[in-house]
């Protein structure tokens, strides 16, 4: 009758008390490419993650090709012809990429006929890999490719794609929505999961709408907009548009001058980096993850050992002083405040097992004059954020690794941000946030930027980028390759920036030098 | 001049509970568990075999010993011993989920108690005059070299002049190198220590391989401690001779960067060290150098510790999981 691949009926999963998924019905079609969209935590990866084994229901059942079927383990969902390539890779970085492919299969083992496999399959979509490759030694967009064959190798009829796009140049997207095309020809079932509207628009055929555990609702991609389908997710209008204030007075206060860094195995991280970042504007950054952000970061925040070059911070009254080789704490004390939020979230800057009022502490530990440490202004801190920013948190004394994604990210720029500072370092702030809480995000970047503070944002959104920045810098292998105005540039360029190193006068390119 | 032809057979006959305890130690590592319980397990493995061939030695002391049972009884005792220890490691660490170093340690203090108990309470029993047990009868099964190795001269005697457990020793490192490297369970055994949610993800049972490899992990480094007493130590248990060998064979796991084949000659070079001070003369006015030749094996192994933290290639790193607990469902 239906030409659904899998049919979802009433699928209810719970962790604990937390009700992840409740009464979820939803069908996914062949030739079809399903976007699924929700806010953090309404519970699209756990849905996925029952069809692909990882967990299992607690009610509700799963249909494949109309046949009721009980997937209780991965292995169950491999033979039923399901795949996912998940958003963290799950690859082992010591094997290779045949490895890795052939890894949970039975029978003898035959890596030569595997390899034979591997390149058919290749060919077949457009993919290029080098099948005897560690994982280790292979970029982001390359181990991507290694996870869509490996489930492509084991027959999947039904591919589910957790963010793929999160870690890829605009460049590399359109490579795999192109691959995801190909496949969608062939009849296979596709379903991906990404937070940026523009990509749903482009790549999927239908949408369908998670809330809060629950299912909202789908559409037709062509017959809605992303204002829709926003509202739909949210559950309330939301305005889509990232304010902008025209930068007021602005004043040079960070200048960095060929800084060069190289990491404990030698290699250059960072090559001959300048730049001056004003105050009372954003200075984005963009660039391919690893390209040198973090040392950068790090290096102004003082937690860095930098080969050459100089940072300088140049105060109101135009004092100058040398960062580079100064205490982090001193760096600290001018106003420097650092938030990264690294992959894993958690990490630096915040501990997990310590509860929000103790984060909050960390950095006020050194404040008072008895021995004993104060408690009292931390916890009210901890209180304030939690207000201000609406964090969801059953308490101030709960762990900080208890809350989810955003809210830990909230708590982490809210500490940084009350600490009135003068130069704010974010990096990744908005990482896999959802919508709503990554405006909250951007909203404070903002107010901080009014009050003059001077900004550098690292970011992955080129979207988000070109709308929050003044100015954007693009690193490309730890190089600059171009300073930009975000009002005059698009992402086409920066994309291409972002992949190699362009000429610096290049029409629109200007750089950072004011009189 | 040290005396080459006596010290080599010396050496190997050391470095055998040293590379039954690395290989089963590799095993288990590459499974992601950290077994620190192995000189536990090398005790247990050393006495659950004495308690096995006292009874059977008991049961005929009048009467000829069967030597097939001789054997056998020993060796199975040993097996189930250090099994059961496995077990228990497994229980509390992949199922239970508690701390791999706590639990580990926790193991070794066990074995060492559960041997040197239960080689007190037969030590009373045999009502011997020494505090230790002879089982010379066994251990004859044990020790029994070829017939025609002594006429071969040194070559006998360096290649030829041990008990099967030696040799056993050999054939499981290079069988446990080939099943890590050339067959499907080992690929599958690699990835469970390096990343066990992918492991899973693919569809490989986690817990299974984890039991699968420490225990028999375990069981092969309680063969070591059965080499020791029946062999090596000719049949005599006494408490707390087995020493400190887990220890070593757990620092060789690092130095043979988890390969086995690397373990048996890492196992011989530690085996020599260990017993050099006895063929150094030194003459009786320097006795206390003797002392200091002691400690070549730690310090070697301090220093090896060292060398191994510098190397970057990452084929050589430890599995990557190594110590953690894995639970599919933590978010």
């Amino acid at each position: 009758m239906s030409q659904a691949a899998v049919r979802l009926e009433n699928i209810t999963k719970r962790f604990g008390s937390v009700v992840a998924n409740s009464g979820v019905t939803l069908d996914i079609n062949k030739g079809e490419i399903l976007a699924l969209l929700g806010e953090n935590g309404s519970g699209k990866t756990t849905l996925m993650n029952m069809l692909s084994g990882i967990y299992y229901p607690d009610e509700g059942r799963i249909f494949i090709d109309d046949k009721e079927v009980k997937i209780s383990s991965p292995k169950v969902a491999f033979e039923l012809g399901i795949g996912m390539v998940h958003q963290h890779f799950k690859l082992v970085d010591v094997l290779t990429a045949t490895e890795n492919i052939i890894l949970g299969l039975e029978g003898r083992l035959n890596k030569k006929e595997a390899r034979e496999k591997i390149k058919e399959i290749c060919d077949k979509y457009g993919f290029d890999i080098n099948p005897d490759q560690k994982i280790y030694d292979m970029s982001v967009s390359q181990k991507q490719t290694v996870e869509i064959v490996k489930v492509l190798y084991r027959g999947a009829k039904i591919l589910i794609l957790d963010e793929p796009t999160a870690v890829l140049t605009p460049q590399e997207a359109e490579k795999l929505f192109n691959v995801m095309r190909n496949m969608k020809e062939d009849g296979k079932a596709l379903v991906i999961i990404t937070h940026k509207m523009h990509e749903v628009e482009s790549i999927s055929d239908r949408v369908a709408v998670l809330r809060k555990g629950e299912y909202v609702g789908s559409m037709m991609t062509k017959d809605t907009n992303a204002a829709e389908m926003t509202n739909m997710m949210v559950g309330r209008t939301v305005s889509l548009n990232i304010r902008r204030p025209k930068p007021v007075n602005p004043r040079p206060r960070i200048r960095v001058e060929g800084l060069t860094v190289r990491n404990i195995e030698g290699i250059e991280k960072l090559k001959d980096v300048s730049f001056t970042a004003n105050s009372g504007e954003i200075l984005g950054i963009a660039g391919i993850s690893g390209c040198g952000q973090k040392e950068l970061l790090e290096s102004i925040a003082g937690l860095q050992i930098a080969e050459k070059g100089s940072i300088k911070y140049i105060s109101d009254d135009g004092n100058e002083e040398e960062l580079l080789g100064n205490d982090p704490r001193r760096i600290e004390e001018l106003g420097v405040a650092l938030s990264f939020v690294p992959e894993d979230r958690l990490g630096m800057g915040l501990v997990g097992n310590m509860d929000l009022a103790d984060n909050m502490m960390l950095r006020s530990f050194r404040n008072g004059k008895s021995v004993f440490t104060d408690r009292g202004t931390p916890h009210k801190l901890a209180e304030k954020v939690v207000d201000d920013l609406e964090v969801v948190t059953p308490g101030i004394e709960t762990p900080v690794r208890r809350l989810s994604g955003g809210n830990v990210q909230k708590i982490l720029v809210g500490r940084e941000i009350s600490h009135a500072p003068t130069v704010l370092l974010t990096a990744y702030a908005v990482r896999g946030l959802d919508i709503n809480s990554s405006y909250t995000i951007y909203d404070l970047i903002n107010e901080q930027k009014e009050k003059g503070v001077a900004v550098i944002f690292v970011g992955e959104d080129l979207d988000v980028l070109l709308e929050i920045s003044d100015k954007i810098l693009v690193l490309c292998a730890g190089e600059v390759s171009g300073i930009v105005e975000a009002e005059k540039t698009d992402k086409n360029e920066v994309g291409l920036m972002m992949t190699k190193v362009m000429q610096k006068d290049t029409s629109h390119a200007v750089t950072l030098k004011k009189d | 001049m040290i005396d080459i032809v006596a010290f080599i057979p010396r050496a190997i006959g050391q470095s055998v509970p040293l590379l039954l305890g690395c290989s089963g130690e590799i095993l288990t590592e590459k499974s992601g568990n950290l077994n620190l319980g192995i000189p536990g397990v090398m005790y247990v493995g050393g006495i659950s075999g004495v308690i096995g061939s006292f009874f059977y030695e008991q049961a005929c002391v009048n009467k000829e010993m069967n030597p097939l049972l001789a054997i056998l009884i020993p060796l199975l005792c040993s097996l189930v011993g250090s099994f059961i220890m496995g077990m228990i490691y497994c229980i509390l660490t992949v199922s239970l989920r508690a701390n791999q170093n706590v639990t580990g340690l926790a193991m070794t203090t066990f074995g060492v108690g559960i041997g040197n108990f239960f080689g007190g309470s037969l030590i009373k029993l045999s009502g011997a005059d020494v505090p230790s047990i002879a089982l010379s009868r066994t251990s004859g099964y044990f020790s029994k070299a070829l017939p025609f190795a002594a006429n071969l001269g040194w070559f006998g005697k360096i290649f030829l002049s041990y008990g099967f457990l030696c040799y056993l020793s050999f054939i499981i490192a290079i069988i446990a190198a080939l099943v890590l490297y050339k067959t499907r369970a080992g690929l599958h055994l690699r990835a469970v220590g390096e990343s066990p949610s992918t492991a899973d993800a693919a569809g490989i049972n986690v817990s299974k391989y984890k039991y699968v490899a420490t225990c028999v992990g375990c069981m092969i480094a309680g063969l070591g401690g059965l080499y020791y007493v029946m062999d090596y130590a000719s049949g005599v248990w006494s408490n707390d001779a087995f020493g400190d060998r887990g220890w070593l064979a757990i620092a060789l796991v690092i130095f043979s960067i988890w390969n086995p084949l690397i373990g048996i000659f890492a196992a011989i070079l530690f085996g020599g060290l260990y017993i050099v001070y006895l063929y150094i003369p030194t003459g009786m006015d320097y006795m206390e150098f003797k002392e200091l030749y002691k400690m070549i094996p730690y310090v070697v192994t301090l220093f090896v510790l060292v060398l191994t933290s510098m190397r970057n290639k990452r084929e050589n790193q430890p599995p990557a999981s190594l110590g953690l607990s894995y639970f599919r469902e933590e978010r």
